[in-house]
């Protein structure tokens, strides 16, 4: 089910979120309701942990991250990264990346198994993200712009491009990360996808201005409709206990 | 490497979905499909839908702040550009790609004109939209037309042109140039009296450039006055009444002169005895004795005007029984001329007595035994000339002929129609002098009609038309020697189909 929310009268949602199979990072409000949509959604599954990072509330767009780890920006302060230390689960690998294009979730679009990445990015970059997040790495460009991780957002059902991406271009993406791609809107025709929602495997929050036609597309390619978030995590949890053993 | 060029994947956009309705779409600025964005977005908002425009019912002209008014026809282009430029600037705000009128009903006093414009509207979408606007005509009488309604009969300029001679030759020939050159489109009322015309205009201007006009094409001496007819103290504005009166001179083609000495001097001792050939803005004279000719200009003659001797209405017809060529001929103002000593006898005389005379003429090129010839009857004539006078020692030829006659032709074709016509002029006649005449004016105006035919310089500024109801005639073919000079159809304009409206202006004569 697709959720649509607003913070702070702002319609991006994937400014102030990241949504990851694993846990959800929140920015810091004035009011508390976009933290308790998130939290009514997700509490039971996974842990919501709100954050800043570098001082700023724009965490979305300043990390990348999936299931099995976070990456932070070189300006992310010593106390921040201990507090994610902690309210993360352990097997979550929380590292600070020195990368001169510090808006580490413009340029890194990922999911658990592939990562698209700004074609700019250094190449220790590139070798940490391939470590810490556990992902195969391909620099790419979407409708011809560079910042990947601002114009698509993909879990491991699917995927939502910038709605300009031509056929050939959908095809190319698609096979790289094998998963099915759609062109398509969100906030009532924007096109920057993942400032304006973010989606991980069972659930996705979009703007307020999400028109219900922008919304049946997100439900279809990201198959969220019969997702049960139980059965994705009762998944991940058979993992956790084994490690105990 | 063989090709320079890169290898490039060929692109095809894809569709998707409008984020309103769910209509497939090709993606553009704002990601919608038209209709929805038509409905999310105006660009007609803020413009002028509704506009009251001034309409003079009697000359259908339309009011341009602050002072003038603009005449056009229903859906004519006048109007359109009118019509746009009431909505104030639209630039501004829109671009304006097309507009149209849409047909409303004449006497409901509204047009409607259907535009269509293009603005960018969300991230660079551009959207076309037509409206339309719809202006109210109000009727107002423009001042023009108000004060011809208060008094119809009220002129600002007058121009009296006048010729002190007892024909109207002059004025056919100059009534035919002011309709070729329309000279007198600007006048509110023509009127004909006694030995000339009167024109009356609404502006001083007007009446000026007429005055020059005439004045280009015959030797004019004119002045002017100004009468005061109202004052308004507090504006200080003064309206007048302005008249320009205009007087020909009184030399016409064909006319016998006797120069006053000073002239003849002045003009290199020109023979006194000289014919008017051509009158234009200056006057053409001819010595037929001596072929020997000079021109006068306006002024130059107005400084000593001098009057004709004798004038066409008194030629006689002469038999030429004899002719001597004396010289070669000579060119004079595009027509040649031969010097001939001829014997001629006076029609009246042939056959009852022997009166012949021995006569130069400057016709050599044209006269042969047997033609007949029109000249003045100095041998008869009792001339009462102050300036004949003055020459002593002047002896006159007893005939000095003027140009070749086809009489005896013309007879056998009076009545037919020719091939051509002419318009007149719409204009007033002043009965009051009991000038009523009409056989006369008839007769001169034939003759008139037969001095364009056998003259095509005096056809050159003058517009002929076909006439439709001409048929030749059978007898075409039975022609004896020479052939009488006519029109050469080349000559001739078609007359305008609209004829049957200009007839109401100009009405026809055959």
């Amino acid at each position: 089910m697709a959720t649509r929310l607003m913070f702070e009268n702002s319609c991006e949602v994937g400014v102030f979120s990241k949504l990851t199979n694993a846990y959800c990072l929140v920015a810091i409000g004035g009011s508390e309701s976009f933290y308790s949509t998130f939290e009514a959604e997700l509490a039971d599954h996974i842990p919501v942990v709100k954050t800043s990072i570098a001082g700023t509330r724009i965490i979305g767009r300043l990390c990348a991250g999936n299931k099995n780890g976070l990456l932070l920006p070189h300006t992310t302060t010593d106390q921040e990264l201990q507090q994610l230390r902690n309210s993360l689960p352990d097997q979550v690998v929380v590292q600070r990346v020195d990368e001169k294009l510090s808006a580490l979730g413009n340029c890194i679009a990922c999911n658990d198994h592939v990562a698209l990445t700004h074609t700019d990015l250094d190449r220790e970059t590139e070798e940490l993200v391939a470590d810490v997040l556990g992902v195969e790495v391909f620099r790419q460009t979407i409708a011809g712009n560079i910042l990947v991780g601002s114009y698509c957002a993909f879990s491991n059902r699917g995927g939502l491009v910038h709605p300009h991406t031509s056929i050939e271009d959908l095809d190319e993406l698609s096979t790289l990360l094998q998963v099915p791609l759609v062109a398509g809107t969100v906030n009532r025709g924007s096109e920057v996808i993942a400032a304006g929602m973010t989606v991980n495997d069972w659930t996705a929050f979009c703007g307020a201005d999400t028109t219900a036609t922008e919304l049946s597309v997100i439900e279809s390619v990201f198959k969220l409709r019969e997702a049960q978030p139980t059965a994705i995590v009762d998944e991940m949890r058979k993992s956790l206990i084994d490690s105990y053993v | 490497m063989a090709d320079s060029s890169m290898f490039t994947v060929p692109q095809t956009i894809g569709h998707i979905l409008c984020c309103k309705c769910g209509v497939p779409i090709v993606p553009n600025g704002a990601n919608m499909c038209v209709t929805c964005l038509r409905s999310e977005v105006d660009i007609t908002e803020g413009l002028k839908k509704h506009v009251i425009i001034m309409h003079c019912p009697e000359c259908d002209s339309y009011f341009e702040p602050p002072r003038t008014w603009i005449k056009a026809q229903l859906e004519s282009k006048e109007l359109l550009k009118f019509c746009i430029g009431k909505l104030g600037d639209l630039t501004k705000k829109v671009r304006l790609v097309d507009a149209s009128f849409v047909w409303t009903e004449p006497h409901s006093k509204r047009i409607k004109v259907k535009l269509t414009v293009q603005k960018e509207v969300l991230h660079g979408a551009i959207l076309e939209q037509s409206y339309i606007v719809e202006y109210v005509q109000q009727d107002h009488m423009c001042e023009s037309c108000t004060r011809i309604q208060a008094n119809p009969d009220q002129w600002v300029a007058a121009v009296q042109l006048r010729q002190h001679v007892s024909h109207r030759r002059t004025f056919f020939y100059l009534e035919q140039l002011i309709l070729k050159h329309g000279a007198a489109s600007q006048a509110i009322k023509i009127k004909q009296v006694d030995e000339g015309i009167d024109f009356f205009f609404a502006n001083r201007s007007h009446a000026m450039r007429f005055v020059d006009f005439v004045g280009k094409v015959s030797p004019l001496r004119n002045r002017h006055d100004k009468q005061l007819v109202s004052h308004d103290p507090k504006s200080n504005n003064y309206n007048y009444k302005y008249t320009f009166s205009a007087e020909i001179c009184p030399i016409c083609r064909e006319d016998l002169i006797c120069l006053p000495p000073k002239v003849a001097a002045s003009l290199g001792n020109l023979g006194p005895i000289v014919i008017c050939t051509k009158v234009t803005d200056r006057i053409a004279l001819l010595d037929p004795f001596t072929l020997r000719h000079c021109f006068l200009s306006a002024d130059q003659y107005w400084r000593v005007p001098f009057k004709s001797l004798f004038t066409s209405r008194q030629f006689v017809e002469y038999i030429v029984l004899d002719v001597e060529p004396v010289s070669n001929e000579v060119d004079f103002g595009g027509s040649k001329y031969k010097l001939a000593d001829v014997q001629v006898a006076r029609k009246s005389d042939f056959g009852r007595n022997d009166n012949i005379f021995y006569v130069r003429t400057h016709l050599g090129h044209l006269l042969n035994p047997g033609d007949y010839a029109l000249g003045y009857d100095t041998y008869g004539a009792n001339s009462n000339d102050m300036e004949l006078d003055k020459y002593r020692g002047l002896t006159l030829p007893e005939a000095i002929l003027v140009k070749k006659s086809y009489g005896e032709k013309r007879e056998k074709k009076r009545g037919k129609a020719r091939q051509w016509k002419l318009k007149s002029l719409d204009m007033e006649v002043d009965e009051s002098k009991g000038r009523s005449d009409k056989d006369k004016i008839a007769s001169e105006y034939e003759e008139f009609l037969r001095d364009l035919e056998e003259n095509p310089e005096l056809r050159f500024n003058i517009s002929l038309y076909r006439n439709r109801e001409y048929e030749p005639s059978e007898i075409a073919s039975v022609t004896t020697g020479e052939d009488l000079p006519s029109v050469p159809l080349e000559e001739l304009l078609a007359d305008l189909d609209m004829s049957d409206e200009e007839d109401e202006e100009n009405g026809m004569r055959d």
